[in-house]
């Protein structure tokens, strides 16, 4: 597989109106000198991305002070392994968001966290007003691009998805929910993100 | 194309459990088309991320950052690159026993499909007894009475346990790995139904472990899917149960 910096959306076919794809080489670099022990590289790593693991942590175990340690183990980990990460498997922001998620979803499961699983996971949740940084502004560009490619999805896709990736249930309990055959939403939950890789051309 | 290529969405985002997850990795190990596949959708799902960004209080910053002055980064390995590295986290295992009465039974229920209960006969007479090694000698003692499990595509396993020599044996056949960066865990029930450590299973397919701690009093042998390097309670509902009332 080759890099898979070239996260840029389809529509308008502007090569640098990515801001992930583009900001991919930074972080990947910024990885690579904390790799070697650098703090002040890995902090910076973690003011641009940092909004999207915690937002992320957040979304999926709902409860804020259950984010930040999720959040913090996420990037403890992302540090211990920094010297693991390999640019030409995927991009660094994907890298984290991956040991992000993970963990997030192994606290929601391992949590008896019944009372905080409500049936909120498809209401719009509004960021809160925090401080613009640079990365919630270039996050907002990206999420925009993300939601109209999200949009085109049929609603079985996108439910799948969604209560899979933000709500953190398996694909057993994706089916109990949307009252499918297991095997319809195996195959939504990964015809629905083929759609949106082939939407927001993520190659590798 | 087979079922388990349409796995590569849910792998992709964390939506299968333990045991479908070692299956899959198992399967991901020699297609290289998955891999391909689920390197693209993980980064596609990443994205989803942007979403929903929220800036985190300042002190997560601070907290971070005097977290990684404390560790240094692992040393680099040459071999695979683990995309969820997870150390262990032990906050995250005091969530303690969680009814295990009615999971044993749901489990059990769950798992036990092809469950063999048997009694060994004890086929190695108590003279002449030569130097066995400590499996052997709970495999050939003349109390050993042993459950058997088929996990299906998972493996098949049996605890032999006996109860003279208050030692429990497990034996597999074609066991999965573990999933990337966890081990099995191996656990006693004790009769008032807490679950007690019984020592890592090394990662093998076929192999013979003998389980730390007292057996005599055990009602049941259990394996769940831990972090790395154990928990001290399980942190997830086993993957197998073997109800060691059955055996006897």
């Amino acid at each position: 597989m080759t890099d898979v910096d070239h996260v840029r959306p389809v529509p308008d076919g502007a090569p640098q109106g990515a801001p992930s794809g583009g900001d991919s080489p930074r972080l990947a670099d910024l990885l690579r000198r904390s790799a070697l022990g650098d703090e002040s590289a890995f902090a910076e790593f973690y003011d641009a991305t940092s909004a999207r693991a915690y937002g992320l942590a957040l979304r999926v175990v709902r409860n804020p002070a259950h984010a930040e340690e999720v959040t913090q183990e996420a990037y403890l980990d992302a540090w211990r392994s920094s010297t693991r990460f390999d640019p030409a498997r995927g991009s660094a922001a994907g890298w984290l968001l991956t040991i992000v998620h993970r963990k997030a979803v192994d606290r929601v499961r391992s949590v008896e966290a019944a009372s905080a699983r409500d049936e909120t996971w498809n209401r719009e949740t509004t960021p809160t007003e925090h401080d613009l940084t640079a990365e919630t502004a270039h996050a907002s560009l990206d999420a925009a691009r993300v939601r109209s490619a999200v949009a085109t999805l049929t609603d079985v896709q996108r439910r799948a998805v969604e209560l899979t990736y933000f709500g953190g249930y398996t694909h057993t309990e994706v089916a109990t929910l949307l009252d499918v055959p297991l095997g319809t939403a195996k195959t939504r939950i990964r015809d629905g993100l083929i759609r949106l890789r082939d939407l927001m051309g993520v190659a590798s | 194309m087979s079922d388990l290529h349409k796995l590569t969405g849910a792998y992709a985002m964390d939506a299968l459990d333990e045991l479908e997850r070692a299956r899959f990795e198992q399967h991901l190990a020699q297609c290289e088309d998955c891999r391909a596949e689920v390197a693209e959708l993980r980064e596609t799902a990443a994205l989803l991320a942007e979403t929903a960004a929220v800036a985190p209080p300042p002190s997560l910053r601070d907290s971070v950052l005097t977290g990684i002055s404390q560790v240094r980064p692992l040393a680099p390995e040459v071999t695979t690159i683990p995309l969820t590295q997870s150390a262990p986290t032990r906050s995250e295992q005091s969530t303690g026993r969680r009814g295990w009465a009615p999971l044993l039974v749901a489990a059990a229920l769950a798992l036990l499909v092809g469950l063999g209960a048997m009694i060994v006969a004890p086929w190695a007479d108590d003279d002449e007894v030569p130097r066995l090694t400590a499996a052997e000698q709970v495999l050939q003692a003349p109390d050993a009475e042993e459950v058997f499990l088929d996990l299906g595509e998972a493996g098949r396993a049996t605890v032999t346990r006996s109860k003279s020599q208050d030692k429990a044996v497990i034996t597999t056949e074609d066991m999965v790995a573990a999933p990337e960066g966890k081990d099995y865990e191996l656990w006693f029930m004790s009769p008032d139904e807490e679950f007690i450590a019984a020592g890592l299973m090394p990662d093998a397919a076929d192999q013979t472990v003998v389980l730390d701690g007292s057996a005599a009093e055990a009602i049941a042998v259990g394996i769940t899917v831990e972090p790395e390097g154990g928990s001290e309670q399980p942190t997830s509902d086993p993957i197998a149960l073997f109800d060691l009332t059955e055996a006897t």
